[in-house]
Parts: structure tokens; sequence; C-alpha cells
């Protein structure tokens, strides 16, 4: 039986995947689906999260790679009456059909906008509707990491206007609204306030909520779903705006977290990574370096004893990806921002091996230097999106890079404007006085240029926190009095404190376990 | 959206609410354009909403005014030590920031950020229709480049002040005196180089005034060995 059916003009199906892969027939559903999704269903009517996460981690993986390695899963009108027609299960089913789409084949327009139909569905329902389910923390993650993603797909596929053809430009004119970054962000805002979410973070701190302690689920019969979407909607907002570089707005969508202690975003690996990465990248772009590379250093200590857990994951590429990313951007506000004890040893001597070599490079500030820092920010940086409709008007350029381009720019920009500053510390790190006259002449400029420089080493160590207050991130300052430079070292100060607080509790403990062994 | 014009305080109110609840929002444009030229007139400043304005501005780049971002970038660069210059930079298209008056911004800026004060005042000076269309701008740079001094300098020779702050001869010696009177400068005699001035004491400048923070060990840490000190 050909395999080449004309889906032309039937509503709702998918006729370009079909002419993508020949032999592939949506209507065909293979036993083992069936079953999949005859239980699937069943356990989210009976609320079953453990029984749920498996069939959606572990049992959609495997159907996955078994049967479908390069072509879509089963149509939702083949699996529906399996279902009773279930218009929630549907939806959900649908994201999960398009989310494998995206994985392992190429999306094409048509089904670029059906998939944001669905979403569209789906977040209309759990908005409006009272939902009465309970999904595991990983799916609901994954809804909001995805929708995201497949926004930042869209702008990407959208720039690229050069190769469209005219029936691909006719439905981008056609559809407007699909993809369009208001209904993006509104959505994602929409969560978290009907949710509550901010609300609710209140008053856990006080004792009023119970919202971590229970890894966001309800176990009062209610559901979990608006709740924690609308808490990784905040997640989400964070990433929206990195990719748009408002970096301020995006890390003010995230305050409500405490990134200092375990919470929701931590009950997933996806999260947890997704959510320092953009913290941290934000954090570099607004040049609170100390910052950044103290959460860098937690998260990639913590890949570092963890991965091994997750590598039968169908995450797992994508985190030892962003471990690396992490690491090149590491190197560069290490490199921009000297710190001798903020990185973990661990994580340094791997840091060492993967870029010791760059880091040396990159502080000597000459034109190889720049190029590495492009190299490292290119490779490790958000992609980058312009967020605005194209024009059609004009000759039909692509302008996918534009966004990109102009973050790396001023990125460079920053990097150049210190390039004076490494020469300065050389021999700073030398002489413990020494007069204007005499440096400016070791360092081959005029005293005029010589004040300019020692200026933006003050400016540039010493960063505005988000509180307003100063703090200096120099480990080594100095201080002129008339035309004399005074150098001060920061000597690493012995942590008596901490040294006592851990002797005495090891001390009780001892004597704990000696009392032990006299009762026996 | 036909407002009579509302009480000062209102609107100010207002706008903040929208950008902190309706932000996504193409109809609060024109709100917010009113705010930027609302902020300049009042000498207040704020940059969530500016920032949600040049949001706005990258959504639809056919509604970009770019007078409205040129005043936004002013106010920015009163904001240093703040980032916030940089900040809307991001923002805005490579080929809007291609424009002269978005270039000479952006040197101007260059100029503060790398403590080159003199070149900075030159060129201000070159571009007064830019920054004399906001008022308090000279006073905001140099207040500035005060705080970048007394970070660096103990006792500063008065030429390098006058230098960075743009002020001689007898504007200098009355606004000398008036920091001596209210913050704390002292004025000395330096060694035949005439004036020196001893800028306030803290801790940047003064390294033994730090705290050290590595010492100090937080309430909670200690309250783990109350059991046992108990």
């Amino acid at each position: 039986m050909a395999a080449n059916y004309d889906y032309e003009e039937a509503p709702g199906t998918y006729d370009d995947a079909n002419r993508q892969d020949l032999g592939y027939d949506p209507n065909f559903v293979p036993d083992s689906v069936k079953s999949f999704v005859v239980h699937l269903y069943r356990h989210i009517r009976e609320k079953n999260v453990y029984e749920i996460h498996q069939m959606y981690e572990i049992s959609f993986q495997t159907l996955s790679d078994r049967l479908f390695k390069d072509t879509p899963w089963p149509s939702v009108d083949a699996v529906a009456h399996y279902v009773d027609n279930d218009q929630v299960f549907c939806l959900l089913y649908r994201e999960m059909w398009f989310r494998h789409l995206y994985a392992r084949l190429s999306p094409t327009l048509k089904q670029r906008i059906d998939s944001w139909d669905n979403y569209c569905c789906l977040f209309q329902v759990v908005l409006h509707r009272v939902v009465n389910m309970q999904l595991p923390n990983q799916w609901l993650w994954d809804m909001v990491d995805e929708f995201v993603y497949q926004f930042q797909s869209f702008c990407q596929y959208r720039a690229k206007m050069k190769n469209k053809t005219e029936q691909e430009i006719a439905l981008l004119r056609q559809f407007d609204q699909a993809w369009n970054v208001y209904g993006v962000l509104n959505y994602l805002q929409a969560f978290v306030e009907k949710s509550n979410i901010i609300q609710i973070l209140e008053q856990e701190k006080e004792g009023g909520e119970q919202f971590t302690a229970t890894d966001g689920y309800d176990y009062s019969g209610g559901s979990n779903v608006l709740k924690v979407l609308g808490y990784f909607s905040m997640v989400g907002l964070l990433r929206v705006h990195c990719l748009l570089g408002d970096y301020q707005t995006g890390l003010k969508c995230l305050l409500p977290i405490d990134i200092s202690q375990q919470g929701v975003y931590t009950s997933v690996i996806g999260s947890h990574i997704a959510t320092i990465y953009h913290y941290g990248f934000a954090n570099l772009m607004m040049r609170r370096y100390v910052e950044a590379i103290r959460e860098f250093n937690k998260i990639l200590l913590y890949i570092y004893k963890t991965k091994q857990y997750h590598q039968k994951s169908p995450q797992y590429e994508q985190i030892l990806k962003k471990n690396e990313q992490m690491y090149a951007l590491l190197a560069i506000c290490l490199s921009l921002c000297p710190q001798a004890k903020l990185v973990d040893e661990t994580v340094n001597s791997q840091l060492r091996e993967k870029y010791g070599e760059k880091m040396a490079r990159m502080q000597r500030y000459d034109d190889e230097a720049f190029a590495i820092y492009d190299e490292l920010f290119s490779y490790a940086c958000p992609k980058f999106i312009t967020p605005s409709a194209p024009s059609f008007e004009e000759p039909l350029v692509n302008y996918n890079q534009d966004a990109y381009r102009l973050q790396l720019k001023l990125f460079l920009y920053e990097v150049k404007q210190q390039q004076l500053l490494s020469g300065v510390r050389t021999f700073l790190k030398v002489y413990s006085t020494i007069s204007l006259g005499k440096l400016a002449n070791y360092m081959e400029v005029d005293e005029s240029t010589l004040r300019s420089i020692l200026f933006t080493y003050k400016h540039k160590t010493h960063a505005v926190d988000s509180d307003g207050k100063i703090i200096s991130n120099a480990d080594l300052d100095f201080y002129i009095d008339d035309d004399m430079i005074h150098v001060v070292e920061s000597k690493p100060v012995k942590r008596y404190g901490d040294y006592f607080l851990r002797q005495i509790v090891k001390l009780e403990g001892v004597i704990t376990d000696m009392d032990r062994v006299k009762l026996e | 959206m036909g407002r009579e014009t509302p009480k000062q305080q209102q609107v100010s109110y207002t706008v903040e609410q929208l950008v902190a609840v309706n932000p996504y929002n193409p109809d609060i444009l024109p709100d917010l354009e009113n705010y930027v030229n609302e902020q300049v007139s009042s000498q207040t400043y704020s940059l969530d909403a500016n920032l949600c304005l040049l949001r706005l501005y990258q959504f639809e780049p056919e509604r970009m005014s770019p007078q409205i971002v040129a005043r936004i970038l002013v106010k920015a660069l009163m904001a240093m030590p703040a980032p916030d210059f940089s900040l809307c930079l991001f923002l805005i298209p490579e080929r809007v920031q291609m424009e002269e008056q978005f270039k000479t911004l952006i040197v101007l800026s260059h100029y503060l950020e790398t403590g080159r004060f003199r070149q900075f005042w030159d060129e201000a000076a070159k571009s007064r229709h830019i920054v004399e269309a906001v008022p308090g701008f000279e006073q905001a740079i140099q207040t500035y480049a005060i705080r970048v001094l007394s970070l660096t300098y103990q006792k500063i020779p008065r030429p390098v002040l006058a230098e960075a702050i743009n002020i001689e001869g007898l504007s200098l010696d009355k606004f000398l005196e008036h920091q001596a009177a209210n913050s704390g400068w002292i004025l000395e005699k330096g060694h035949g180089r005439g004036q020196l001035i001893v800028l306030p004491r803290n801790e940047f400048n003064h390294p033994e005034l730090k705290k050290s923070a590595a010492d100090t060990v937080p309430l909670e840490h200690i309250t783990r060995i109350f059991p046992i000190l108990g």
C-alpha cells in the first residue's frame, strides 16, 4: 500500500511531515503506543505521579528510540479514541509530539505554527479552567523550557529571510501572531500571576504556606500544575530576557527564587542548570563578576559530583554541554576579575585543564587575547534573538546574527576598556610604594594617562551591587597620597572563627562517641 | 489615551505600576515616553521604566523615537558608576547606535568609564545640545568624578581635582569651601605645588578601615553550637 497519502487539503494533518518522511503513516498506531497512551491516560486521571514520571521519562524515550528514531509519533487524531478523546490529554500528547519532532527532525513552518497553537490551547486550559492533575516537575519544567526554546528557534528561523519560499512568506504574513514576542512573554507572566507563586513563596518564608517542602506537589487533593508552571515561568522569563539582552529585568524576574537555597528549581536538574547558567551570564554582562564566579563555581561542583547519576537520562547531553559552556564563562569572569579564593579546588583543576592556557593568554590583553574572549563568549553565550517581525518589503536578508553580534561587540568593548589594567597590576604586585612619575616612566605613558588608568582600575574593580553598595573585588588595591602610590595587598586572612567552630563541633562529636562506648 | 494632564505624583505612580504589573503591553509605550520626559524635567530617574520602553522599541522598531532614546542614554550616563548606560545599549540595535548623536554619547561614556575626565569635559563642551537638554547633567558627572577620586586618593593635588570636575579659579575656591564646610574635606598646603585636598576617609582610600569580612562569623553559624555551649 502506497505510503504517500495525499494530505494537501485535510485539516489538522501533518502533510509536511509526510512529504518529509515517505513511509511515515501518521495514522498507524503500533500496539506499544496504544498501550503507552492508555496507561499514561489512566495514571494521569488517577494522579499516580510516580508512574506518570516513569512513563514520561523512560517509556516515551524508549519507544522514541525504538520506533520513532527519525519519524514523528502517530498523530493525535489516531490515538484520541483510545483516551476517550480527552481534550487535555490530547493537548499534552501533542505537546510531547512536537517536542519529539523538534528534537529528532526539522520542523516546517506550518508545524511551528501548529505547535504555537497547541501551546496556546494548553496554556488557556491551565490558566482559565480548574485542572485537576498532578504532573511530575520534570514534565512541567520541560513544557516551559521547550516553549521558550521553540520561541527562540522560531525567531532564528524567521530572521533568515533570504531563502524563504513565497509559500513560507505568505504563511508568515498570515499567521503573524504565532510566536509573537508579546504572546510569549504574556503567557509566562500570566502563569506567574495567576498561580500567585510570588505570594506563596513569600508566605512560605513565614511558615504560612507549603510549597518547597512538598517539592511543589499538592497533597491536599488539588493540582500542582498551575503553581509549578508559575514557578518555572520565572526561570522562563529570566531566559527570555537574556535572549533579548535585558539582563537587569531578567534577574528581577528571578528574584522571588532564593538561589542560595535548595528549592523546586533544584528538583529538576535541567531547571537547576538553566537557572544558574542564565543567572551567571546576566551577572557577567552586568559586570558583577564575583557573583557570577560564585554561582558558576557552585553549580560546576554540583555537576561534577552528580553527573554520573544522569548518564542514562535524555538530558545528559544537554547537561554536559551547559557544563562546558559554564567553564568557558568562568574562564572569562576570572580573566576579567582575578579572584584567588572563590573557586573550589576540584572546579579549579578542571578549569586549568580546559582553559588554563587560554586564560593566561587572555590576561595579556593583546590581539590574540581578544580573539580568545571572542571565541569563548561566542561558544558559551545564549542564542540571542531579534524579537521584531521582519520587514517583507526590503530586499530579503538574513538578520539572525544581528542580536548576537551586538552583544558580542558590547562585551568586547568592555574587555577593551580593561585592557590597560593588567599592565598596571603587574607593577602593583612588585612595588609597595612608587611615585606616579616613576610608574608612568616604566609603563611608557605620561602621568595624565597613568592617572586615567588608575581611575579605571578603581572604577572597574569597585562594582555597585544590587543594593547600591560599593563592593571591591580587587585582590590588589592601592591609594594615592599626592603623587605617591601606596599598594595594599589583601593578605589571605586566617579564618579563625570558622576553624574554632568546626573544632568545637568535632570535639563534641568525639565526646558523644566516647560516651556511647561506655554505655555499651 | 485621552488622559488630561494629571498631577505629577499621580503619573509616576501609575507608570511604575504599569511597568511592574503589565510591562509587555504595546499600549503603554506613550506613557513610558512621557515618563522619560518627566524624568528629565523633574530630575528623577527610573531604570526599570526606561528598560521597559527600550524593550518595546525592540519589539516594534518603527515606533522608536531617537530623541527619547538619546534622553534615556543621557540619564543613564548620569547614573554612573551604575552600569545603566551599557544595560541600555544592549537593547539598542547596532544601526541606531551608528547614528551621530549616539556615537557621541558612547564616546562620552567611554571617557567616563576609563577615567579620562579632561577628554570627557572637552567632548561634552562640543556637544552642548545633547547634554544641556538634560538638567542636572553636569552635577551628576561631577558627583561621579568625585566618587572615583575618593576611591583613589587620600590627598589630591588641586589641578587633578580641577580637571576631573571641570571647575577652575574662583568657582573652584567656592566649591572647595563648600565641601570643606559640609563634606569633611580638608584643604592643605602642598609642598611647593599649591593646594592639596584631603578627601574624607573611607575603606577604599584607607585600607586600615577595611572591615576584614573574612574573619567575621555570621550569627547563624554560632547558633549551631549553642546546644554544645549550653
